[in-house]
């Protein structure tokens, strides 16, 4: 039987599913909503990839990575678990060998990285500001009863963007019903929000980094034509968005995966038996002192698989 | 008089020795947790930055156990920081607490000043100026065995082969110097805190990542604050250095000017101060630059200006001496999974960096 390779990225929005063949061909990608139900998502994830392979192909190791990496990782048995901003510098040089800049926006979570000769030299995060992420358009789409869908395609067909202020999601949405009311028409002002996200992207997230072409666009956001256009316009540069631009984590990881088998030949992953298995998280509050830390129990089955969470290391041990 | 002052690290356990041999009782502050944080942000404005909360919820919980007097100390140059005394004093005041405040400054910038509050200090208690200096000198003693104490554990972290093992070492450590009373006792209790470091089983063939660490003092020294940022970084294998330790900061503040060499460093790329620690966040990562360091990470309150102009000018200071810098911004919304997953991510540009110059037996957790 052929054997394939999963990357699996967990994060608060989307869960993503990656399958690589032996010659890290694409084999089947998969995106779902964590709806905030990860060990859930997971499971169907599992499910629905073992459904498309039916016995045609086994999968032998796994990588994980997204903020909830250490859940998935411990529950399929991942042999590499990484964090997202390497596993998306991975996937991209991979795939655009000389890339030097990475902007990915996400749902919650926007940032740049910065690589030179294919490794990572800098990267940065969006920290406290919403108003460069998706979930930025998702509210002013829903506030002007826009599918987000068709967002991009409009923001495209506008000739004059209108100018809005997008130091802030909340100084934006103002400024747009102000120009809405000015009678600017829809068009421009969608157009004009996509330049104010990348406005602000650039001046939080991008501040102070050398922005080198080829730039490559990725993230959910990145199906966002309009927002593509936007980068290449006030940058004045290309912008490149990569086939597999909304699971790139996934993919970094699968490739991880795929190479740390091939250089050790040691697998620790479950299989995709792992979608039968029963997964519980339960948490409690630790009374131990004031930190009152959230000690969060993962179990398979009846067994205590993994524990996490406090800050003195009091509940490290899994036989406490 | 029962007496307390800020908890910064481990600096307490000097403190408290000080004050309790100058016939007071000390009051000493539990360590900041999150009760701590969520009693100064319910009473701080909202846009002064966390060393001012947690120290203002850790006021309030050492007058809840009983303080009567608050020893802190001031600020210098243009930081708000130079206010915060003032300003905690007049909120603890509103709210109903009777105590004395009394806030030192750096007793070059005015040493008559200094002395009478020393003098306010001892007089309640007819402790004579020769004791006073006998036993502050002790005090002073001991924060330096604790500092080199610290220093050390985050040496050997990185090489210890069961997870937790130096932290555990360390906390032993730390209550054999408590212990101690006379100078004769500390001198013991340095060496045993020193034995109890060194049995760690450790793996020296590991060539951890070295990195620095800069930034504003009090989330630089409290790992409340900085998510524990020496011991996470130790346990992924990296040894961390750190700029600041209190025994230096102190006597750069009071004999002589050892803040020259990081002065100078900064020379090229700032040479005034701007508050707080902003020149020193520049010239250290020159120095850590020009020592071979692999990195360096500031720790920055979020809001912290003399911190925010450091970060601009680290861009340059970082392309310049080829050394990345990975700035933190710390509130009480900083979570420690988006902390986790830079830190994370920062080993591994500094790995990737030191293979690419050909050391492929660099190590580090995430070493794949
Ligand atoms: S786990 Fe440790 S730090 Fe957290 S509340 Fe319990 S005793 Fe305190």
């Amino acid at each position: 039987m052929q054997q394939g390779f999963l990357g699996i990225d967990v994060g608060s929005v989307s869960t993503n599913f990656v399958i690589l063949a032996e010659d890290a061909r694409v084999i089947e990608t998969l995106y779902i909503r964590t709806k905030g139900q990860p060990i859930k998502t997971i499971k169907a994830g599992l499910q629905h990839v073992r459904n498309i392979l039916k016995g045609k192909m086994e999968i032998i190791a796994a990588g994980a990575t997204g903020s909830a990496r250490n859940l998935s990782g411990i529950m399929v048995g991942a042999d590499i678990i990484k964090n997202e901003i390497t596993a998306h510098a991975v996937a991209v040089s991979r795939i655009i060998p000389d890339a030097q800049t990475i902007f990915e926006i996400g749902g919650q979570d926007s940032k740049i990285i910065i690589l030179r000769n294919g490794i990572v030299t800098d990267f940065a995060m969006n920290t406290v500001c919403a108003a460069g992420t998706g979930s930025f358009l998702d509210q002013q789409a829903s506030r002007l009863s826009i599918p987000i869908e068709d967002f991009g395609k409009m923001a495209l067909a506008a000739r004059n963007p209108v100018r809005i202020a997008g130091r802030c999601g909340v100084f934006a949405e103002s400024d747009m019903i102000h120009k809405q009311q000015l009678g600017y028409n829809l068009e421009e002002i969608i157009a004009g929000l996509c330049e104010a996200l990348v406005r602000n992207y650039l001046n939080n997230v991008g501040k102070g980094k050398e922005i080198l072409a080829p730039i490559v666009f990725q993230g959910g956001v990145a199906a966002n034509g309009g927002i593509a256009k936007a980068f290449e316009e006030i940058l004045g540069q290309k912008v490149t968005v990569p086939k597999y631009y909304d699971v790139m984590g996934a993919l970094g990881v699968a490739y991880l995966a795929l190479r740390n088998y091939r250089e050790t030949g040691i697998t620790k992953f479950k299989g995709l038996v792992t979608a039968d298995y029963e997964f519980i998280a339960k948490s409690f509050e630790c009374k131990g002192c004031a930190n009152n830390c959230e000690i969060i129990n993962i179990h398979q089955n009846d067994s205590l698989l993994a524990r996490w969470g406090s800050r003195c290391g009091k509940w490290e041990h899994l036989d406490h | 008089m029962r007496v307390t002052f800020p908890h910064m690290g481990t600096s307490h356990i000097a403190f408290k020795h000080l004050i309790n041999n100058l016939g007071h009782e000390a009051i000493v502050p539990p360590a900041p947790s999150k009760r701590t944080l969520s009693l100064g942000v319910r009473h701080a404005p909202e846009f002064a930055c966390i060393p001012f909360k947690i120290l203002l919820g850790s006021y309030i919980e050492a007058l809840e156990n009983g303080a009567e007097m608050i020893i802190s100390s001031g600020g210098v140059g243009p930081c708000r920081a130079g206010i915060y005394g003032l300003l905690h004093e007049e909120i603890l005041k509103d709210l109903g607490y009777d105590f004395e405040m009394l806030i030192f400054e750096p007793p070059l910038r005015g040493l008559l000043d200094f002395i009478k509050k020393i003098g306010r200090v001892i007089r309640p208690t007819r402790v004579s100026w020769p004791t006073f200096i006998k036993v502050f000198k002790t005090s002073w003693q001991k924060l330096i065995i604790l500092d080199e104490t610290e220093i050390l554990s985050h040496q050997i972290r990185p090489y210890e082969v069961i997870r937790g093992e130096t932290t555990r070492a360390f906390k032993e450590a730390l209550t054999l110097i408590d212990k101690a009373e006379t100078r004769q006792e500390l001198d013991s209790a340095g060496q045993a805190a020193e034995m109890l470091l060194r049995d760690v089983t450790q793996d020296r063939s590991r060539k951890p990542l070295r990195i620095g660490l800069i930034g504003e003092i009090y989330v630089v020294l409290e790992p409340f604050i900085n998510l524990d940022i020496e011991k996470t970084l130790g346990e992924m294998g990296v040894e961390t250095h750190r700029s600041i330790y209190l025994t230096d900061w102190t006597r750069d503040n009071t004999v002589f000017d050892g803040e020259k060499d990081i002065k100078n460093a900064a020379k090229p790329y700032l040479n005034q101060l701007i508050g707080g620690h902003g020149i020193n966040s520049v010239g250290e990562t020159v120095l850590y630059a020009s020592n071979g360091f692999d990195g360096v990470i500031q720790l920055a309150p979020f809001t912290c200006i003399p911190e925010i102009v450091a970060k601009s000018i680290l861009n340059r200071v970082s392309r310049d001496l080829n050394i990345p810098v990975l700035t933190l911004f710390l509130d009480e919304q900083t979570g420690t999974a988006g902390a986790q997953t830079r830190l994370e991510a920062f080993t591994d540009l500094l790995l990737q960096k030191r293979r690419n110059k050909g050391d492929l037996d660099a190590t580090g957790i995430f070493g794949n």
